[in-house]
């Protein structure tokens, strides 16, 4: 598998964000997304994920143009937590839904043991904290297999441990062909990564 | 069964009824309305049954719009709505399935109680039959109708009373043989089956084409 992106450009409020982005991604591979704040990563990121339309420029996966977005996860600032529903219930019903055909992946108990959560596994998510909530969403990446993992600022609120156990998820992930796309400050541990640096746009 | 569409129902039905609320609040603010009404019209019994199915129609509309701004904006605001744009399935059948589930479980409270609230309206049984029947079949295209409204405000943060401007003229078509097919059912020349067959249309066609404007808006809108 192949995410190949060419002179990407998008818009926001009236606004080019991003301009002219180069990107070729394939199977364990990784990129970071890297630039100061305003810089247009996470519109990339969002973008990519088909949740802002492309202004110009072609994205393409395998050298075709459509159904990016069900062959990805995309991890963004909101965990998409429903807090009535427990950890379990979240995981379980994202497993179901983001499943690809019908395959599922690990367990909820099992992807929050990864990020060493699994005790909160029947606590309603709304009782978490910032950081048990930001590793109960990573813990979907687990729990339906996609290939293309886009992460917007993955260790916000998480403490060194849990860094630990992400870079070892990450690393897991690409050591079975997987494509990781990540904007962050912060190193991740990715080794051999490529850079994409974005400027502010003019 | 443990389709995408079907976790999706489950899950909703789910939070709805942890979170409370939707159903009896809609019930309960339908009997405030109903039981102020003979106070301010005056215990003129036949009055009351020549307008009762029209105050309940009213009533139950109202009663609808009112967790409907949660609709999507819930989904918004906690990020759900990226990731259920994600999924294999069209964001309109997603659209689609809310509704429902959000019928199922604030809509259908009202299409029991309402028919039980005519014996305030001094109702016949024949009358609180039509009206049940009515709402049952006129109320799912207000739900639907009202998922565009909801659509298009999902990311205002006081986007309720908007919601309600733009989503209560678009109801009128459903009110007016809503409330003819409820008369109908009491007596009088028209045929009952007449009004509620374009009711029905009404929710036929409301739930063939509303998912997808209520799909484009939130497109649009949700990012």
């Amino acid at each position: 598998m192949r995410l190949k992106a060419q002179k990407l450009c998008i818009d926001r409020g009236g606004r080019r964000i991003v301009e002219g982005a180069d990107f070729d991604l394939s199977d364990g591979q990784a990129l970071i997304v890297a630039g100061p704040n305003g810089a247009g990563k996470s519109t990339l990121l969002r973008a990519i994920a088909g949740l802002l339309p492309i202004a110009a420029g072609a994205l393409d996966l395998d050298g075709e143009a459509e159904d990016i977005a069900s062959v990805l996860h995309y991890i963004g600032h909101a965990e998409g937590m429903k807090p009535a529903l427990s950890v379990g219930e979240n995981l379980a019903f994202w497993g179901a839904f983001l499943a690809r055909d019908g395959k599922r992946g690990r367990s909820p108990a099992d992807a929050l043991g990864a990020f060493g959560l699994a005790h909160v596994l029947d606590i309603p998510a709304g009782y978490l904290s910032a950081g048990q909530k930001r590793r109960a969403a990573l813990a979907r990446l687990l729990v339906a297999p996609r290939p293309i993992w886009l992460l917007d600022e993955p260790t916000t609120a998480l403490d060194v441990r849990s860094q630990g156990a992400l870079g070892q998820v990450m690393a897991e992930h690409r050591a079975g062909g997987g494509m990781i796309m990540a904007a962050t400050h912060s190193p991740l541990g990715l080794e051999g990564a490529g850079e994409l640096r974005l400027g502010i746009a003019a | 069964m443990s389709g995408p569409l079907s976790s999706l129902v489950r899950r909703e039905i789910a939070i709805a009824r942890r979170i409370g609320g939707g159903g009896s609040m809609g019930v309960v603010f339908l009997l405030v309305l109903v039981t102020i009404v003979p106070f301010a019209i005056g215990p003129d019994l036949n009055l009351l049954r020549r307008i009762g199915p029209a105050i309940l129609w009213i009533a139950s509309l109202l009663a609808m719009l009112l967790g409907l701004d949660r609709l999507f904006q819930a989904d918004w605001e906690d990020g759900s709505l990226d990731q259920l744009q994600l999924g294999a399935t069209p964001l309109e059948a997603v659209v689609f399935v809310k509704c429902l589930a959000h019928w199922a479980t604030t809509a259908l409270p009202l299409v029991v109680a309402a028919p039980l609230m005519g014996l305030l309206m001094a109702q016949e049984p024949e009358s609180m039959l039509g009206i049940g029947v009515s709402l049952l079949v006129g109320s799912p295209a207000m739900t639907f109708i009202g998922a565009v409204g909801a659509a298009a405000t999902v990311s205002l943060r006081r986007g309720g009373l908007l919601m309600a401007l733009l989503v209560l003229p678009l109801c009128i078509p459903a009110l007016i043989f809503g409330v003819s097919a409820a008369n109908a059912a009491a007596g009088g020349t028209v045929p009952f089956l007449t009004p509620l067959a374009v009711l029905a249309a009404l929710t036929l066609a409301s739930g063939a084409l509303c998912p997808f404007a209520a799909a484009a808006l939130l497109r649009r809108l949700g990012e």
